[in-house]
């Protein structure tokens, strides 16, 4: 519960002001916390005169918290290749072990991936935890679970990251609620705190307007799940040195109550626009299907991968996995060119964190432009394919 | 087939508006709507129930208010709604609230099929489904598409992926979470409305379900929140100018370093 000392509280009205959830005010002098307090504990820390402290969180720490050391990262493979984040994931869980001065392990699940090792300690591994088995074929949550929770039951490590991916959100869940470890999902960053080396992770909340950094002072392993491209992987170096240690799994590990009937890879979904550089986005504006070719035509251009808002994917112009935002995928491009999306919030929330946006849009008030690096207020029928001419004639020089 | 359905209310992020000069949140007004993946999950636990019959349950661990969106599902074809409330329960983490949320379940028993939303748009963990089947002991799927053939003990799902889907058959009892893409939810008939607004909701308190002090809201928690900020405010805006050539070509010229 959150405790304020009326003795000490000069109703200042610097919590009410700093208070994300709008759950405190101040009556009378002295602050009030309201039903909307989710004891985030942000007031705690902007209150000068400490009329302010949070009751209740404190619970005995585990007694073997020094026993736990060394980062991992879960190495994720799919169909026939290493996923993108896992060389991100590698990359800042190099920081993260140099710091520590601890070793750096991937884990690395599948069937017929052993050659795939070495790239893993190129890109950063001293040590990869090898599961090279045929029942991993197929993905399924129960039994990578369970080997993830053995493998960490027994190696004990301090910090354990995955990407905040179809997979990694879903397998990562499991495994901490069985060790009784905090996770803390899509990380946009992280750091080691100096004073006592626990993990800082730091993650947008409440649709990206906020970020709060967590951190989980009682339990091990430290669990994150990290937003795919937002860490830049290591350049990686052949000559590395590292170990490949195969695990055989326990017979009793291999079985799982899901079985897997088919999988079916989309033809037009093939890349995942979580992963790519360059997005181009359609939206209303487009007016049909065939509005999207330009966006395509773009994209291809570029080298990028087509996204749309919600409208666009509603309207039934591309496929859901396509969809930006709240209710479809958060994306992190370099570049995000946004065509006629007028940038609702719910829009805005999945792509806000993109290093340059370039708005499209005829109307000069779309609220996409408050957020847009660059804006261009024109019909985009001119606009999109006159760009991507003048970008091809750029190249041809 | 009888299922429970996990809802939670949450602050809707329609009526948030981001001051683009301080980047902070403007939150007057701003109302408490039922999670949009739960909406997607009560409807396709009513749509299987119309179809297979049984009963549909809808569970909401939250503060008293939290009530409204428990009416909200039994106008939408739900036929109980059970609120787990208690003050102890504040600033659980998806660790308690999956606690929370399975003592509750084993108190209510006898559930089918268990269905949550893919995550919450407050928190954006999807966590809690994971947790609540791996407590319960339930094989689970996350991100459903689309459920498909339904037998007395088993259900086949498609599963969305990064780069497709896949088919998958589960026994049951199991846990699904939902997308978006795996139904349109119905609007609340008038028949439905009258009917949620005289039934009861059942309330139940931690010592009701068993909970344990040490595993509920913030004693319960692992995670603990140190910081919260602003984020970081985007860099220079340009706004071009001039014709739609001019305009493009300034484009391009900055563009320069993605090409
Ligand atoms: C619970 C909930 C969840 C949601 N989740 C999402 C989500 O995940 N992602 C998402 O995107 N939305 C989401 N939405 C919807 C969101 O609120 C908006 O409705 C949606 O983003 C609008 O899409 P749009 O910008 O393409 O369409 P519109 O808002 O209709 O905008 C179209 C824009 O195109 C411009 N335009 C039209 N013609 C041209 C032209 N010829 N040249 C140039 N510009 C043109 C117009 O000026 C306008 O600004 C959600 C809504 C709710 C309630
Ligand atoms: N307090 C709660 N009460 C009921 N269901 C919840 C609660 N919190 C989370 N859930 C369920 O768990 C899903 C994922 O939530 P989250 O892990 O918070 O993103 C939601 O879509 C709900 O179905």
């Amino acid at each position: 519960m959150l405790i304020v000392d009326c003795e000490k509280c000069i109703g200042c009205g610097v919590c009410e002001e700093n208070c994300p959830f709008g759950a405190i005010a101040v009556v009378d002098g002295c602050a009030v916390v309201g039903d909307g307090c989710n004891l985030c504990g942000g007031c705690v820390e902007t209150c000068e005169v400490d009329a302010l402290h949070i009751e209740g969180a404190e619970k005995k720490a585990r007694a073997d918290l020094e026993e736990w050391s060394g980062i991992w990262v879960f190495a994720e493979y799919r169909h026939g290749r290493v996923a993108p984040v896992a060389y991100e994931l590698l990359g800042i869980g190099r920081q993260l072990a140099d710091q520590r001065g601890v070793p750096l392990s991937a884990v690395f699940l599948g069937a017929g991936i052993e050659d795939q090792a070495g790239l893993l300690i190129a890109a950063g591994a001293d040590k990869v935890f090898l599961v090279d088995d045929p029942f991993l074929e197929d993905y399924r949550e129960d039994v990578y679970g369970r080997i993830l929770v053995e493998l960490i039951r027994e190696h004990k490590p301090e910090v354990v990251l995955a990407g905040a991916t179809a997979i990694g959100r879903s397998v990562i869940p499991q495994v901490a609620t069985v060790l009784g470890a905090g996770l803390t999902a899509d990380c946009t960053g992280l750091a080691i705190r100096e004073e006592d080396g626990m993990l800082l992770q730091t993650r947008p909340a409440f649709g990206g307007n906020v970020m709060a950094t967590i951190v989980c002072p009682r339990s091990r392993p430290q669990m994150a799940t990290v937003r795919p491209k937002v860490m830049i992987p290591a350049e990686p170096d052949p000559g590395r040195d590292g170990e490949v240690v195969r695990v055989v799994p326990a017979a009793g590990l291999l079985s799982s109550k899901v079985e897997v009937l088919g999988s079916v890879q989309s033809e037009q979904d093939q890349v995942n626009i979580q992963e790519v550089e360059i997005l181009v986005a359609g939206g209303r504006g487009l007016e049909n299907e065939k509005g999207f070719e330009l966006i395509r035509a773009l994209a291809a251009e570029l080298g990028g991968a087509v996204a749309a808002s919600r409208a666009a994917v509603d309207s039934g112009w591309i496929s859901y996995p396509h969809q930006v935002g709240q209710t479809g995928k958060t994306v992190c491009p370099k570049l995000y060119i946004a065509c006629g999306i007028s940038g609702a919030i719910q829009h805005l929330v999945g792509m806000q964190s993109a290093e340059t946006i370039v708005a499209i849009n005829r109307d000069e008030n779309a609220p996409i432009f408050d957020i847009a690096t660059y804006s261009l207020v024109g019909d985009l029928f001119d606009i999109v394919p006159l760009l991507t001419t003048r970008i091809k004639e750029g190249r041809g020089r | 087939m009888d299922i429970l359905v996990c809802i939670k209310q949450v602050p809707d992020t329609k009526d948030i508006r981001l001051d683009p000069e301080t980047n902070t949140l403007a939150r007057e007004g701003v109302e408490s709507i039922m999670n949009p993946f739960d909406r997607h999950a009560l409807e396709e636990a009513v749509s299987l129930k119309e179809e297979h019959g049984g009963t549909v349950t809808a569970l909401s661990m939250g503060p008293p208010q939290a009530e409204t969106v428990l009416r909200e599902a039994l106008a939408c074809g739900a036929d109980n709604g059970v609120l787990i409330s208690d003050r102890a329960f504040a600033g659980a983490d998806t660790w308690a609230t999956s606690y929370t949320l399975a003592r509750a379940v084993e108190t209510l028993g006898g559930f089918d099929l268990i269905l949550c939303g893919k995550q919450a748009i407050d928190g954006d963990t999807a966590q809690v489904g994971p947790g609540l089947a791996c407590r319960l002991d339930l094989p689970y799927v996350t991100c459903v598409q689309k459920t498909r053939e339904v037998t007395a003990d088993s259900i086949q799902v498609e599963r969305m992926m990064d780069d497709g889907y896949d088919i998958l058959r589960l026994p049951l009892p199991a846990l699904l979470t939902v997308v978006k893409d795996i139904n349109e939810p119905r609007v609340p008939s008038l028949k439905g409305k009258m009917k949620a607004k005289k039934a009861k909701i059942e309330a139940l308190t931690a010592a009701d379900i068993g909970a344990e002090k040490q595993f509920i809201g913030l004693a319960g928690s692992p995670t603990q929140v140190v910081n919260v900020f602003s984020p970081p405010p985007r860099g220079n805006r340009t706004m071009f100018s001039g014709t739609i050539e001019e305009q493009v070509s300034q484009l391009v010229e900055q563009l320069q370093p993605y090409l």
